[in-house]
């Protein structure tokens, strides 16, 4: 079948299952079942209210489990298994024991420290300095779009974007990557290849992510700085507070909340990068990150064990922020 | 506010520049390959695409018309036109006619050459060779001259890789199948979350807040960890890579962020209203399709629009559980990765496919940048 037709028949059988499914199963559950009347009408009532939330929940239910919940538990298990046959054969901690004798691995891990420190904090700077400037100027929403305006692009796009950015030309010849183009304006002496400088190329990977995650951080920051109480500002310019001080001293306290969640929403975002390091080093020159590395086991050395142990790593890395906003979300709740 | 503190015009100048500062570093890398991708090969490779924008001197090797075009006038022989297509318009500030000195002569000047005659050339490109023996040759003369070329802008590059058939570098298919993935895998978990949201906000059962505390966590699972299990999965049930695959996939990755925005919203709709429509008897079932489908469309479409950047933008799950071996499945993003490799020089070629594949993100991102937005804030500031 032709794949366009295939995708509206499975938009249509979808949706019309889906509701078919919550229209059939309420009305079973309301005129079969558990009829409103008759002697037990009273309980057929409160019974069919027990169950009917979880009619409701059942298919999204299900899809989390399949594709989220037990994942993680076959995930873990991959980890301890080695492949035989078709079949998996218990291998206790082999997998992880030749996951870190690996120096791509460990070097995965500096990098990923290093994306996890610099991204999130970088984003957030440039983030709460584009709100504060943007909210002050009038020409704020045009700015804030185009600031904002990365966020669309995919990592793929942002990543030959940048590789323009990026690109050498041998010495002699007119540059074509702005930033060799700069370099040379400034007095640098030859043109960089900025992606194979073992090292510093990192931060030219990171750049990119932090280019598109400034906007993410610059419209929630500036929201919580017009959630801001004037009142508290005006109080602290009356005392004589210089812009500084009211930022520092007034400002940033009360929309630390705000920061805190924009810092893990990066994090996490940065735990799981994949596509720019992918498309732009492959994680070569010492780029590595650990999703590409897992990838690269997975899929080229086809090595399942060493590979879910280190979606485990991953897994391991994102566990803390997780407990702390399923910690947030409960307390909201009472 | 600041103004109180009254030194007022200098502050605001040091906003106003810093935040243009700002502006122009976050949009000088897209404007670069976005103009690249209108350059032709060679614009692309001789000069920095900023110089695009401005006119360029350029060096160019043109030719006189050949001695058919000659004609008799007063007794000598002359060849007569212009060095430039029509339809060019440049201004020659040198020229010249041997190679170790192009820009030997100024326009106007008039100079003799080696096979006896003149040549001039003026600035506008218009040329004039005389002499008194009959031109010979079949091609003209070679005139080296150094113009001042307007930009120059195509679409030339977009035609290549959209309309011509055959091209293997092509995109126009990598874009139908980003589409065929994209549209059901936005549209098909939008209803399926919103049943769940609703029972998580306004019905009352045992273990109500269990589930949305495990949808929080789920919400920050990695979907590496899920590659291999349903990769197995798939093969085992006998989808194995493809549409449908895909969708599944991308309906379940989807999920917890669709439910946990949609629940957010739906528990901050009027109690009133729907305490009311019970009162009267509505069914649950019917509460929902009524009334609150309808107020929370705001929602809806914050959750449509994450959806649709996320699974036009996908490469991974892409990559794992949709295109097979046979390539046919491609999708955009997997294709500009496969470019990177093979086509890393072609620019040309890169940018404009790069901006086939952002132009749609881009167009959904102006037009509903606040549904963006306020689904941004609902699903972090909470």
């Amino acid at each position: 079948m032709h794949p366009a037709l295939l995708g509206i028949v499975a938009i249509v059988v979808a949706v019309g299952a889906c509701t078919a499914y919550f229209y059939l199963s309420n009305l079973l559950l309301d005129k079969v079942i558990f009829p409103a009347r008759g002697v037990h009408a009273g309980r057929n009532i409160n019974r069919a209210n027990m169950i009917r939330p979880w009619l409701f929940l059942f298919p999204a239910l299900f899809v989390l489990g399949v594709y989220l919940a037990y994942p993680v538990v076959a995930t873990l298990w991959l980890s301890v298994t080695r492949r035989v046959g078709s079949g998996e054969e218990w291998a206790g901690l082999a997998n992880y024991g030749q996951m870190l004798s690996e120096p791509k691995f460990w070097e995965s891990i500096r990098n990923n420290m290093l994306w996890l420190v610099i991204v999130p904090a970088a984003s957030t700077a440039f983030g709460l300095l584009a709100a504060q400037l943007t909210d002050r100027i009038r020409w704020g929403n045009i700015a804030k779009s185009l600031i904002f305006m990365p966020m669309a692009i995919s990592f793929v796009g942002a990543s030959v974007i940048w590789k323009l950015v990026y690109d050498a030309r041998p010495e002699g010849t007119e540059q074509i990557g702005i930033l060799n183009a700069v370099y040379l304006f400034f007095g640098g002496d030859t043109p960089q290849h900025w992606l194979t400088l073992p090292f510093w190329n990192n931060f030219f990977l990171m750049a990119v992510l932090i280019w598109i995650q400034t906007g993410f951080a610059m419209v929630i920051l500036s929201a919580a700085l017009r959630g801001i109480p004037e009142e508290t500002v005006e109080a602290a310019i009356i005392d004589g507070a210089n812009p500084l001080q009211v930022f520092f001293r007034i400002k940033a306290p009360q929309i630390m909340g705000t920061i805190v969640v924009v810092w893990t929403t990066i994090t996490i975002i940065v735990l799981k990068i994949f596509d720019i390091v992918f498309a732009m080093t492959n994680g070569q020159w010492e780029t590595q990150v650990l999703a590409n590395y897992m990838y690269d086991k997975l899929f080229r050395a086809n090595d399942w064990g060493v590979g879910s142990a280190s979606a485990m790593v991953i897994m391991l890395l994102v566990t803390p922020i997780l407990v702390w906003n399923v910690r947030n979300a409960r307390k909201e709740m009472r | 506010m600041e103004h109180i503190a009254g030194r007022k015009s200098a502050l605001t100048w040091a906003v106003h520049i810093s935040a243009a500062l700002l502006v122009i570093l976050w949009s000088l890398p897209t404007l670069g390959l976005l103009v690249s991708s209108f350059r032709t090969a060679d614009q692309i490779a001789t000069s920095g695409w900023w110089d695009a924008l401005f006119p360029q001197e350029q060096t160019l090797t043109l030719r006189t018309a050949d001695a058919q075009a000659q004609r008799q006038i007063d007794g000598q022989y002359v060849i007569e036109g212009q060095l430039f297509e029509p339809g060019q318009t440049m201004t020659i500030s040198a020229w010249g006619t041997s190679s170790n000195d192009i820009g030997a002569n100024k326009p106007g000047d008039s100079v003799s050459l080696r096979d006896g005659g003149t040549l001039s050339v003026d600035a506008d490109g218009a040329y004039r060779m005389t002499s008194d023996k009959v031109f010979t040759g079949a091609r003209g003369q070679r005139v080296f001259v150094t113009a001042t070329v307007p930009p120059s802008f195509s679409f030339e590059n977009y035609r290549g890789i959209l309309f011509e058939e055959g091209n293997v570098d092509g995109i126009a298919k990598a874009f139908y199948n980003t589409l065929t993935v994209t549209i059901p895998a936005t549209i098909i978990p939008i209803l399926v979350a919103a049943f769940a949201a609703y029972a998580l906000a306004w019905m009352e059962f045992p273990g109500r807040s269990l589930i949305i505390a495990a949808v929080v966590a789920l919400l920050v699972v990695p979907l590496q960890l899920a590659l291999i299990p349903l990769l197995r999965l798939h093969n085992e049930i006998g989808i194995g890579k493809g549409y449908i695959g895909a969708w599944l996939a991308h309906t379940g990755f989807g999920m917890p962020m669709a439910i946990y925005l949609l629940r957010n919203y739906m528990a901050g709709l009027p109690r009133d209203i729907i305490e009311n429509a019970r009162v009267d008897g509505a069914t649950e079932f019917e509460i929902f399709a009524r009334i609150i489908l309808p107020l929370s469309y705001p929602a809806l479409a914050s959750f449509a629009i994450f959806q649709f950047l996320w699974t036009w933008n996908d490469l991974l799950v892409a990559m794992v559980f949709l295109i097979d071996s046979s390539g046919d499945t491609t999708v955009m993003t997997k294709h500009i990765v496969e470019l990177l490799g093979t086509r890393g020089g072609n620019w040309e070629i890169l940018a404009s496919s790069a901006f086939v594949s952002i132009a749609v993100p881009l167009a959904v991102f102006f037009s509903m940048q606040r549904y963006l937005v306020r689904g941004m804030l609902a699903g972090s500031v909470k």
